[in-house]
């Protein structure tokens, strides 16, 4: 099966008389027909701010707007459309839950990170965490590349009070243990948020089964525009936390002395939202639903098993994490000892090859993989075929041959 | 010994004989392999350059008015730049180097090969360059 012919960048750059290779998904995707149709097709026939206005370009809007909103709930299974806070991406729906939820706990109360996590499941609990005394914990990982649940179980106390962690790991693949997190953490009272950006376009996510209490994630990782997240939250913690930004839709009444904010899940909305994106994201729900009907979960489970094999041509490579592609998802990170990532990456790019070189957004990973310089970093999504392997494979030859 | 005009032209002509990127590589690994070892007192964060996304280290002395530089990377295609500029510039004034037209980088057919990122390394390394020259010009006036 194959998704190519959705994307029209794919013909565009052929015309272009480029064949790019394009193995940085875990970047950000291409856009399909149907999102960038469904961005224009709104600012041409809808465009207006949603919400407050009575008149009828501006009703339609906020139907659209609060269409993906339901969109968004069926497609990761929460229980209510008040769970579902539309931000800016994930790192803002983690900034917005740090600060928020932390604003709950007390000095001297602890969290607990891992060694995987992305730079935006790090430094917004850093700072929040040193403004109000609370400590942070980081839970070891194995050299396969998931999180050490018993060792995590040894660090939780009777202060512990959140564990943010990711479901894949943006540099390895590697997709970790959340539903067995999340039911330790819960007989003892902690809750769980979940960084999904790197899962959600890579397997199903239902955050029922999962249980987790936040679930965070971008639509531009999931073949939607770019500049448009999501925020799930269970009601119950969401109605306790305080709002993160002020102004707009999220005020009920104000006067100078006071104000009282709107219910959710307005209370997270601030000011003027990406209208056309989250309208446009609604297609891009609608295409992953019709991906994972369709097949990709297997479709990009061969893609890397059969980049392995190819990988297996070159013995001297370091590739990180596990090679059980049962347990991994869509992202290879690799070194060759005697090759700068960085020069394998800018050569790849000279051919036609896209991928991503250095830390990707998590230096403690770099650290703890002996990484220091960073990685290569494959990607792949739904319209990656063998054949961009083989293109990767071919050029890594020359690259080779001109570094070594 | 040639000029600094001198040099900078060898190094256009040498680029200039290669249409293909790959040969253009090829040059600039080329001179990576030729730049002498640093010295390790010089192999530490004062000598390292911020904005680039490979490390490199950039020294330079001052010798009877003239400027020699010395540099190292941990990645072959940023060493073999850095290493360009650094045979371009030693033996020049810092004079020489603060009334010298950058532009001939352009000439290189460098900048097109380059994302925004590495290109962003090779203008500090540029301006590193001319910082020290800046030192040392003010140095030597004092």
């Amino acid at each position: 099966m194959s998704w190519k012919k959705e994307f029209p960048i794919f013909d565009h750059l052929v015309q272009q008389h480029k064949s790019i290779v394009y193995l940085d998904n875990a970047a950000t995707t291409h856009k399909p027909f149907s999102v960038i149709e469904r961005e224009k097709w709104y600012y041409t026939e809808w465009n207006s701010n949603i919400h407050r206005a009575n008149h009828h370009l501006a009703q339609v809007s906020t139907e659209l707007f609060e269409d993906t909103r339901e969109a968004v709930r069926a497609f990761i299974h929460a229980n209510k459309r008040e769970e579902i806070i539309f931000t800016r991406g994930t790192t803002e729906s983690l900034n917005l839950l740090a600060t928020s939820v932390l604003s709950l706990f007390s000095p001297g109360d602890n969290i607990i990170l891992t060694w995987l996590e992305h730079h935006s499941n790090i430094v917004p609990w850093q700072v929040q965490a040193k403004l109000r005394g609370i400590e942070i914990r980081v839970a070891p990982i194995s050299d396969e590349g998931f999180v050490e649940v018993e060792q995590l179980k040894e660090l939780i106390d009777e202060k512990t009070r959140l564990i943010s962690l990711t479901h894949v790991s943006n540099v390895l693949g590697t997709v970790q243990p959340i539903q067995e997190i999340v039911q330790f953490a819960h007989q003892h009272g902690i809750l769980v948020a979940v960084d999904g950006a790197q899962a959600i376009a890579h397997l199903p996510v239902n955050v029922s089964e999962l249980d987790c209490d936040f679930y965070a994630f971008s639509a531009h990782k999931m073949y939607g525009p770019t500049g448009v997240g999501v925020l799930y939250g269970k009601e119950k913690w969401l109605e306790m936390m305080p709002p993160y930004q002020y102004g707009g839709e999220m005020i009920d009444k104000v006067s100078f002395e006071e104000t009282t904010y709107n219910e959710l899940p307005y209370k997270f909305e601030a000011g003027t939202p990406n209208i056309a994106g989250v309208v446009a994201f609604k297609e891009a729900i609608l295409f992953v639903q019709q991906l994972f009907e369709a097949g990709v979960v297997s479709h990009e489970e061969e893609l890397l098993t059969f980049a392995f094999e190819e990988l297996n041509q070159f013995p001297e490579l370091i590739i990180y994490g596990t090679r059980s592609t049962k347990k991994r998802t869509s992202v290879i990170s690799f070194n060759h000892p005697n090759m700068h990532a960085y020069d394998v990456g800018l050569l790849l790019d000279k051919m036609g090859v896209a991928v991503r070189t250095g830390h990707h957004c998590a230096q403690p990973l770099s650290k703890r993989l002996k990484a220091d310089t960073g990685t290569v970093r494959l990607s792949l999504a739904c319209y990656n075929e063998k054949e961009d392997i083989l293109h990767f494979v071919e050029a890594f030859k020359k690259v080779q041959n001109m570094l070594l | 010994m040639s000029t600094l005009q001198e040099r900078i032209q060898e190094i256009i002509d040498q680029f200039a004989l290669f249409d293909d990127w790959m040969e253009k590589y090829s040059l600039i690994i080329d001179f990576s392999k030729k730049l002498p070892p640093l010295d390790e007192r010089y192999k530490n964060p004062t000598y390292l350059i911020h904005g680039c996304q490979s490390q490199v280290w950039l020294a330079a002395e001052l010798k009877d008015g003239k400027v020699y530089f010395f540099a190292d990377s941990d990645a072959v295609i940023t060493k073999g730049m850095v290493a360009i500029l650094v045979y371009i510039f030693s033996g020049a004034t810092p004079e020489e180097i603060l009334n010298n037209d950058f532009s001939f980088i352009d000439q290189l057919g460098w900048r097109e090969h380059l994302s925004p990122t590495r290109a962003n390394g090779l203008n500090a390394m540029l301006k590193q360059i001319k910082m020290y020259a800046l030192a040392f010009s003010t140095m030597k006036n004092k």
